[in-house]
């Protein structure tokens, strides 16, 4: 239910729109866009990938954030004990 | 079925048929090879079977994997192999271009590892009795001076070694075989390990403990075998464990764990800790073992456990194969 | 090569500091009993060896979302039965392979010379109708909704090429109603959900609202690498320490809030609800499973074969629907590790690598110090 792989879309087959051929580490696999038919994915694009279909695309802009955001958590913990320090 | 994939299943056959029925005494411990006393020389004997489907792939094929099968068999012991024998297996109707290729490819392998091969048989079976070519190959070679391998030998605080990327081997076949559709540049890395093993003799003999090649069942069944023999607990360093960036990307496509996947070119040496770092240069130094690296650490606990570690702190146990590695998708 | 998105969630010293986080959040007076409802979230928490990195009074108790664990046994009879014919091909996932049916397991069966093939997509099945013209292809479909979206295209591009030997035996079943049985059950008592990622990329956060508004839990969308579970687990945390109980998206690079509008739509042409479907270990659960509708019946295993409809009774010493319910832990069921293990499996839980059962063996139980040291000879 669950296993599903980023990858990056490295060719679409140019007489069956829904086909795609993603590439997971240098492993490619051809993978059935038709999930992703309301905002179809382009070369370049990384989309999530189980049993052989695109899911989603991914938003690296997301990523980007979370990561930002959980990088902040030891710098906020870090002021926070700073902070306390100054009042004991 | 499940007991010829290399794991738990083949060990429960081994133990409990072959040895009782076959060993006039159970051996101290089963390994690769059997060194056997002969007019005050000891001698290292081995024997294996090989039924790979299909029969050629890349970086190979079923008579490389015979000839560099047994060469392996034989080096892990502590053995220089000296001469080997073969048997075909044939299903009638087998094109004679194919036998001639697996021919063609073991006199190369056997070349290029050294080894004369002195003898066979060729068996025909019916068609469709067996699956088009099988060869069983036995060898014999001299024990290195120096050597005692045992698992009893291992203590703790013993390093684990590794030759090189693991499960190359085991995703080619898969590959190959056409079913899940998956496209990588990746080979076979069948080859003999002869060389390295006498690079880390010669720097390490009186440390070297124990060695294995993780061939069906991969590197986490040969250390679970290490753990049950010698009681103690392995933990395995899981980033420090070299795997190939095609090999990582088709195991997560699949949800395959690369330390199930056989491998036909690798060993794992377990050393004391004093010359682990020699035995890792020399390995690093011999041709083709560039990507050695030291894997592990033997410890008292967890007992006959093979830990795999982060490095955030994070364990998990890694247990040997029941039957071959299935693709999942959950 | 690093794996883009896999590795920057596996960063050491930023999972180091987020568990920090977690134990400044985790009150020390209370014991925490989170579930997380998906199947790959339980093995992705032991294969990353999570439970090492959480306070001890944080408990995560493994929720019902794994297909295989669910499913009864009488249906992989039927499928099995359905395979006997040498005119047809049995295909199905490798999850599958290893399942026990009353008469052996599909992997079994193909050792026997049946005709069963492990496929990594519904498609690679079609692939094999549309090379195999004289045999009928059977895909013995499994999934919640993060798989029948792929089930539901297949069969529409079945039908648009007209081809005629190709089946799909489903037994898709949906999320909703199994965590709705989970908050029902008199037994349980839960603090908060970590929410299944992948089923969300379809469905999307809605349909999780009412946990949140009727039932006063918390509930966080997760991703499967390390630090989403755990930044999944912060997230948690501060909703519980604030008393607050909302649906919120930690797999925001992947989860769509109103889910994908497509997947939904396949599904919708494809399947219609079952007006009750059983659950192994569950008992009978109504609108909890799909079926293929009438537009599709040439291509439906169900119309197209005579199915027997098997059904069997799980021997009443395994606790499976317990140990899937959250109310026991898998070391806690009598036949753990005794008559039940992942070679011999008594319950479902035991044979897929992602029920609790197994995972726990295969990762964790041995951890404890064991006084089991073999005496090697010197």
């Amino acid at each position: 239910m669950c296993l599903a792989i980023p990858g990056k879309i490295v060719e679409l087959a140019p007489d069956m729109p829904h086909l795609g051929v993603v590439e997971v580490s240098g492993v490619r696999r051809r993978v059935d866009l038709g999930l992703l038919q309301d905002d179809m994915p382009r070369p370049g694009d990384w989309v999530l990938v189980h049993v052989g279909f695109a899911m989603s695309k991914i938003s690296e802009q997301e990523a980007a954030e979370q990561m930002r955001m959980l990088r902040m958590l030891g710098e906020d913990a870090a002021a926070m004990d700073e902070i306390r320090g100054y009042s004991e | 079925m499940a007991h010829g994939a290399g794991g738990k299943a083949t060990r429960r056959l081994i133990d409990g048929l072959f040895v009782p029925l076959l060993f006039d005494q159970p051996p101290e411990h089963l390994g690769d090879a059997a060194h056997v006393a002969m007019d005050g020389t000891r001698v290292a004997l081995t024997t294996d079977c090989f039924v790979v489907t299909p029969l050629a792939f890349p970086g190979g094929s079923i008579g490389e994997l015979a000839v560099n099968g047994t060469m392996n068999d034989l080096a892990v012991s502590g053995a220089r192999a000296t001469a080997l024998v073969a048997t075909f297996v044939l299903e009638a109707g087998l094109p004679a271009a194919v036998l001639e290729a697996e021919v063609r490819a073991m006199g190369r392998a056997a070349v290029a590892a050294g080894v004369r091969v002195v003898g066979g048989d060729t068996k025909v079976v019916e068609h469709g009795k067996l699956d088009r070519l099988y060869i069983t190959t036995s060898g014999i070679g001299s024990v290195l001076p120096g050597v005692t391998l045992a698992p009893g030998a291992v203590r703790p605080g013993d390093k684990v070694l590794l030759s090189g990327p693991i499960g190359d081997h085991g995703i080619t076949i898969l590959l190959a075989r056409g079913e899940l559709d998956l496209e990588a540049s990746l080979r076979s890395d069948t080859r003999s390990v002869f060389p390295l093993v006498e690079a880390i003799v010669s720097a390490a003999a009186p440390a070297l403990r124990w060695m294995r090649d993780p061939t069906r069942g991969g590197v986490a069944t040969a250390l679970n075998e290490l753990a049950l023999d010698c009681g103690l607990g392995i933990h395995l360093f899981e980033d420090r464990i070299p795997v190939r960036d095609e090999v990582r990307g088709a195991c997560e496509l699949l949800g395959l764990d690369p330390l199930h996947i056989a491998n036909e070119g690798q060993f794992l040496a377990v050393v004391a800790a004093e010359y682990a770092n020699r035995a890792l240069d020399a390995l690093r130094a011999a041709p083709g073992g560039a990507e050695a690296a030291l894997i592990g650490e033997i410890r008292e606990e967890p007992a006959a456990t093979v830990l795999g570690t982060t490095p955030y702190g994070g364990t998990r146990v890694i247990d040997m194969l029941v039957g071959d590695p299935l693709p999942r998708i959950c | 090569m690093t794996m883009r998105f896999v590795d920057e969630f596996r960063d050491p010293a930023v999972i180091t500091r987020t568990c920090e986080e977690i134990r400044r959040l985790a009150d020390p007076a209370r014991h925490y009993r989170i579930m997380e409802v998906c199947g790959g979230h339980t093995h992705a928490i032991y294969r990353f060896g999570l439970k090492d990195l959480l306070p001890p009074n944080l408990e995560l108790i493994h929720g019902p979302g794994c297909p295989v664990c669910v499913l009864p046994m009488g249906r992989i009879d039927d499928g099995l039965l359905l395979a006997q014919d040498p005119d047809v091909i049995f295909t199905a996932f490798g999850d599958m392979m290893r399942v026990p049916g009353t008469q052996g397991s599909p992997l079994e069966h193909k050792a026997k010379g049946v005709d069963v093939r492990i496929v990594y997509s519904p498609t690679d099945a079609l692939k094999l109708a549309r090379a195999n013209p004289t045999k009928r292809v059977l895909f013995f479909a499994i999934g919640f909704e993060t798989t029948a979206p792929s089930t539901a295209l297949t069969l529409m591009r079945a039908k648009a090429e007209g081809i005629r030997n190709f089946s799909v035996f489903c037994n898709h079943v949906t999320i909703i109603p199994a965590i709705r049985a989970i908050l029902d059950s008199p037994d349980m008592r839960l603090d908060a959900f970590i929410g299944p990622g992948h089923v969300s990329t379809v469905i999307g956060c809605r349909p999780y609202e009412w946990i949140a508004r009727d039932e006063h839990r918390p509930i966080v969308i997760a991703g499967f690498e390390p630090l989403d579970l755990l930044q999944s687990v912060v997230m948690l945390l501060r909703q519980l320490k604030d008393g607050r109980a909302a649906v919120e998206n930690q797999y925001t690079r992947v989860v769509p809030w109103e889910g994908n509008r497509a997947a939904l739509r396949a599904m919708a042409e494809v399947f219609e609800l079952r007006p009750y479907f059983e659950w192994r270990g569950l008992g009978f659960i109504s609108q909890s499973a799909l079926r293929i509708r009438e537009e599709y019946a040439a291509w439906d295993t169900e119309k197209v074969f005579q199915v027997p409809g098997v059904r069997v009774t799980d021997p009443k010493a395994a606790q499976c629907g317990e140990v899937l319910k959250g109310v026991l832990r898998p070391v806690q069921c009598k036949l753990f590790g005794r008559e039940c293990t992942p070679e011999r499996p008594v319950g479902a839980l035991m044979v897929s690598s992602e029920g609790s059962c197994a995972a726990y063996y295969n990762y964790e139980h041995r951890k404890a110090t064991s006084p089991r040291r073999i005496e090697a000879p010197v």
